[in-house]
C-alpha cells in the first residue's frame, strides 16, 4: 500500500510520445509519408544524394519535431521545479520573468553582438539569454519578497507582470533596431516558433534538457519535503539555501536555452505539471520524469495545430499553448484564492 | 545529553535569548513554560539548527551542533511543530515517509516501509494512510505529524542518543488528544537512549508530565529544576504577570488564576 507504482504511467506516456513524434515528422506544409522517411534515412547513412523531399525533412521537419520534445520537457520541468520551490502550483517560467528576461538577453546579443563584433561562438547566445533570464528572475525574486508567504504569491505574480512589460518592451526595442531578420521579428521573441529550428539548436537545446533532468532528479527529495515549508524540510535534513540556488540556476538554464532558439513560450510549465498532479499526487521525482514526456507530448501537438490549422501558413506557437494555459491557469486561481 | 550553555541569540538590537544555559537528559521529560514572547520558540530553533547562536555553544552529547550537516542532524534529531500544511496534495502515508528521508537516497528500502507502518500503527493512524493530508482534522493530521518525526528517528543508533524536539504541538488540539499525546510521549520517553525537549503553554500539563522544568522569561532563565522547585506561586507570578491559586487534589497539584 505504501508505494505508488509509477512504471504504467511512463509506459503510456512513452508510447504517445513516440507517436506524436511520428505524426509531427510526417505531417505539416508537406506531407512525407512513411516510406519516404525511410528512404531518407538509407540514403543520408549511405551518403547518397538526396532529392529536395528528404532535404525537407532532414534540414527542416526532423530538427524541428525533435526540438518540439527538448523544448517542451525543458519547459514542463522548469515549471515543476519553480512550483515545488514556490510551494505553490500556479508559477511558471513565463509568469515570472524567466521566458521574458531570457528573451531580452538573446535579442541584446542579436543586436549588440553585431555591432560590437562578438566573437559569436556557438555557446554565446544561450549564456546571453541565461543571464537575461537569470537577472529577470532574481530580479522578481528580490522585488516580491514578502515576510508572510501569504503574500509572497501576488506580489510574486504582479512583480512577474511589471518585470515581464518591462523585458518585452527591451525586446521590442531591439527588434526595432535588429538588422538580423529572425531577431528583428517581434511576434517570434513574444510568441515563440519552432520553425527556425537547426541542427545546432537541437545540440545546444538537448544538452541543456538532459544535464539538467539528471541534476534535478537529484533534488526531488528535498522538494518534496519542501513541500512542507522550509522549516520542516530543513528538520529532515535540507540544506535550504543550496536547494534554492541550486533549483534557480537549473530553472533559468532550462529556459533561457531554449528560449533562445525558441522565443517566449508561456503555459506549458503550467498545464503539464497540473495534469500529473491530477493523474498521480505530487511526488516531484514522478513530476519531473512524467513533464519530460507530457511536455515533449503537449509541445509537439501544440505546434502540429501551429503547422496544420492555417496551412501553408503558420500561426506562432505561444497562441495555441496560451489557448489551453489561459483557462487553466484561470482554473488554479480560483481553486487557490485562500492563497490571496 | 542536549546541552545548552550561555547561548544568546539577538535579532536587531533585540535580545530573544540572553545567556541562557539548561542540560536535557534522556529518559526524562523536559518541559519548556514561559509566557509569550519569553524566548521558547527561540530555543527550540537554535537547538534543531534552524536559526544561528550569537553566543554560547549547544552540544548533542559532545559534539558541537555547528559540527553536524544538516543531513547528520537529521538522522538523529526530528522536530514537531504547533502545525503543518502542505502545499501540494499528498497522502497521510507520503508524509510520513518524509521522516524517513534522511535514511534513504531516492527510493525507500524495505525496512522504511516497515518503520512507516510501525510509526503510523503506533499512533493510530493506518486506517487514514491512504486519504489526503489536507482533508485531515487537525488532531488527525498533528497525530501523522507526530508519526512521521517518530519515523525520523525509530531506530536506536548504538552509542548514540536520538532527540525528539517538541514546538508546542499541543496548542491547537482538544484536551483528550493533548492527554492521550503526552501519554504517548511518557511512553517514549521511558526509553534511556531519547532526549525529549518539549515546549508546552499549558502548566497544568507541565505540573503533571514533567521531570524538569525550564521556566524562561524575557529570554532569561528564571527558573529551572524539578516541577515542584519551578511551579511556585511567586515565579509563576513573576513570569506571567498573574496571581496563581495552586490547589491539590489527591496526590496531583494544579495551577489556576
Amino acid at each position: 500500500m505504501l508505494s505508488r507504482n509509477y512504471s504504467a504511467s511512463y509506459f503510456y506516456l512513452a508510447i504517445i510520445l513516440v507517436v506524436v513524434f511520428f505524426l509531427s515528422l510526417i505531417f505539416g506544409a508537406i506531407v512525407i509519408r512513411a516510406d519516404e522517411i525511410m528512404s531518407a534515412f538509407s540514403d543520408f547513412f549511405s551518403g547518397r544524394e538526396m532529392p529536395l523531399q528528404e532535404r525537407i525533412f532532414f534540414d527542416i521537419r526532423l530538427p524541428r519535431a525533435i526540438n518540439c520534445i527538448l523544448v517542451g520537457a525543458s519547459l514542463a520541468m522548469a515549471g515543476v521545479l519553480m512550483q515545488a520551490l514556490f510551494r505553490n502550483p500556479i508559477v511558471e517560467p513565463g509568469l515570472v520573468g524567466t521566458s521574458s528576461g531570457a528573451a531580452l538577453g538573446a535579442s541584446l546579443y542579436f543586436v549588440l553582438g553585431a555591432t560590437l563584433k562578438f566573437n559569436a561562438g556557438v555557446w554565446t547566445l544561450p549564456i546571453a539569454a541565461s543571464a537575461g533570464g537569470a537577472c529577470a528572475t532574481v530580479l522578481v525574486f528580490l522585488l516580491s519578497h514578502r515576510r508572510e508567504a501569504s503574500q509572497s504569491i501576488i506580489s510574486l505574480l504582479l512583480t512577474g507582470i511589471a518585470v515581464n512589460a518591462l523585458c518585452l518592451s527591451g525586446v521590442g526595442l531591439m527588434s526595432y533596431l535588429a538588422r538580423d531578420p529572425q531577431a528583428r521579428s517581434i511576434t517570434f521573441w513574444n510568441l515563440g516558433t519552432l520553425s527556425g529550428s537547426s541542427w545546432n539548436s537541437v545540440i545546444l537545446i538537448g544538452a541543456s534538457t538532459l544535464i539538467c533532468f539528471f541534476i534535478s532528479l537529484r533534488l526531488t527529495k528535498a522538494l518534496n519535503a519542501l513541500a512542507m515549508g522550509e522549516a520542516e524540510a530543513l528538520h529532515l535534513g535540507v540544506n535550504i539555501n543550496r536547494l534554492k540556488v541550486m533549483v534557480i540556476t537549473v530553472t533559468v538554464v532550462l529556459v533561457a536555452v531554449a528560449t533562445a532558439f525558441v522565443g517566449v513560450i508561456s503555459f506549458v510549465g503550467l498545464i503539464v505539471p497540473h495534469f500529473l498532479r491530477l493523474m498521480k499526487g505530487s511526488d516531484n521525482r514522478f513530476l519531473l520524469i512524467g513533464s519530460a514526456l507530457l511536455g515533449g507530448i503537449i509541445l509537439s501537438l501544440a505546434d502540429l495545430t501551429a503547422r496544420l490549422w492555417l496551412a501553408p501558413a503558420e500561426l506562432p506557437i505561444g497562441i495555441v499553448t496560451s489557448v489551453v494555459g489561459v483557462p487553466v491557469f484561470i482554473f488554479l486561481l480560483r481553486r487557490n484564492q485562500h492563497y490571496f | 545529553m542536549l546541552r545548552l550553555e550561555n547561548i544568546s541569540v539577538q535579532v536587531g538590537s533585540k535580545k530573544l535569548l540572553d545567556n541562557v544555559s539548561a542540560s536535557f537528559l534522556p529518559g526524562k521529560m523536559n518541559l519548556i513554560i514561559g509566557p509569550n514572547g519569553s524566548g521558547k520558540s527561540t530555543l527550540v530553533k537554535a537547538a534543531s539548527k534552524q536559526i544561528a547562536v550569537c553566543e554560547g555553544s549547544i552540544r548533542y552529547s559532545e559534539k558541537q551542533l555547528m559540527e553536524y550537516s544538516y543531513r547528520e542532524l537529521a538522522k538523529i534529531r526530528a522536530v514537531l511543530s504547533q502545525h503543518t500544511e502542505v502545499a501540494f496534495p499528498l497522502k497521510a502515508w507520503e508524509v510520513v515517509m518524509m521522516g524517513r528521508y534522511p535514511h534513504f537516497t531516492n527510493h525507500p528500502a524495505r525496512i522504511d516501509e516497515q518503520i512507516v507502518v510501525q510509526a503510523m500503527d503506533y499512533f493510530e493512524v493506518m486506517s487514514m494512510a491512504d486519504r489526503d493530508y489536507a482533508t485531515l482534522s487537525g488532531g488527525e493530521k498533528q497525530r501523522v505529524n507526530f508519526a512521521r518525526v517518530l519515523a525520523q528517528i525509530w531506530n536506536a543508533v548504538p552509542g548514540q542518543l536520538r532527540y525528539l524536539l517538541l514546538d508546542e504541538p499541543l496548542t491547537f488540539l482538544d484536551v483528550n488528544f493533548q492527554y492521550q499525546f503526552m501519554r504517548k510521549l511518557i511512553e517514549l520517553e521511558q526509553k534511556d537512549d531519547l532526549v525529549v525537549v518539549g515546549v508546552v503553554h499549558d502548566l497544568n500539563l507541565a505540573a503533571r508530565f514533567a521531570d524538569y522544568i525550564l521556566l524562561l522569561n524575557e529570554g532569561k532563565v528564571l527558573a529551572q529544576g524539578q516541577p515542584s522547585e519551578v511551579l511556585v506561586e511567586e515565579k509563576i507570578e513573576q513570569a506571567f504577570k498573574i496571581k496563581p491559586v495552586m490547589l491539590t487534589h489527591g496526590s496531583l497539584n494544579y495551577i489556576s488564576f
